[in-house]
């Protein structure tokens, strides 16, 4: 087995927004299209013990979606947003907001932009603009609920990039 | 006031202090010598950051180095690791979904 391409995530403390870039060994064509096609996005998007069903999907300008995440047959969550803008093959623009959340309003801007690298590789960037600070921490402490094993050496890529 | 790993790595100034002195232990003259701003502020931020434990003084001889404690750091590292994970594991599962595209 190869080693998968690193995954970089930039998220200073004190700011609203994350950024998360990964390579792909696979034209940007492609790479677009498992970004904008609900079978495709449905095989990736969820966690290890979750289902993605997608239940409105309309990735065009103007557009929006919803996906609900179902455990055991049961929904747990859901998520829905707007698109923005859907420019194929070089990015999209869109909405997210996590329905789970109580006081509801707590929506993320997304820009995903998929970059033409040599050899028929492609590189993501998903540049995600929250409402607040701790809208953008706790956004990303809710990853913690989705359970995932602890402990690597390895040091952050803040570190890398400071 | 807050005093932690995050508070201290908000600031660009104590960023490049840290790249600095994780390369090597310096001096506070050798490190100020990086900085357009005046001693005093370097020697501030240096006080912030030994205060979060991200720097340790050392004496030597005469000299004092401040060096880099990566053990703090990591930190930082434990709060994004959950994120990381979750990202990682779906790229992990998009790259199988693209070997098949890649396929027909």
């Amino acid at each position: 087995m190869t080693t998968p391409n690193p995954t970089q995530i930039i998220a200073e403390p004190g700011k609203q927004e994350v950024t998360i870039i990964r390579e792909f060994d696979a034209p940007r064509e492609l790479v677009f299209q498992a970004h904008n096609d609900a079978k495709l996005l449905a095989q990736w998007l969820g966690p290890k013990d979750l289902t993605i069903v997608f239940d409105k999907f309309n990735h065009v300008s103007g557009g929006s979606y919803r996906y609900k995440a179902i455990r055991n047959g049961k929904e747990i969550a859901g998520f829905n947003g707007a698109i923005h803008e859907v420019c194929a093959p070089e990015r999209i623009i869109q909405t997210f907001e996590f329905e789970g959340i109580p006081d509801r309003g707590h929506v993320s801007l997304d820009t995903t932009l998929f970059e033409e690298l040599p050899n028929h590789r492609t590189r993501v960037t998903i540049h995600s603009v929250c409402r607040s600070v701790s809208d953008r921490d706790a956004m990303m402490a809710s990853s913690m609920e989705l359970g995932v094993n602890e402990g690597y050496e390895k040091l952050d890529t803040i570190l890398k990039n400071i | 006031m807050r005093r932690d790993v995050f508070q201290a790595i908000a600031d660009p100034t104590r960023r490049a202090i840290l790249t600095l002195i994780a390369m090597q232990a310096m001096t506070p003259n050798a490190l100020a010598e990086h900085f357009d701003t005046s001693r005093q502020a370097v020697s501030k931020h240096i006080k912030v950051l030994t205060e979060c434990q991200l720097v340790k003084q050392e004496v030597s001889g005469r000299e004092i180095y401040y060096h880099f404690n990566p053990k703090k750091m990591k930190e930082v590292d434990r709060w994004l690791e959950p994120f990381r994970n979750l990202w990682e594991d779906r790229f992990n599962k998009l790259d199988i979904v693209l070997n098949q595209l890649k396929k027909k």
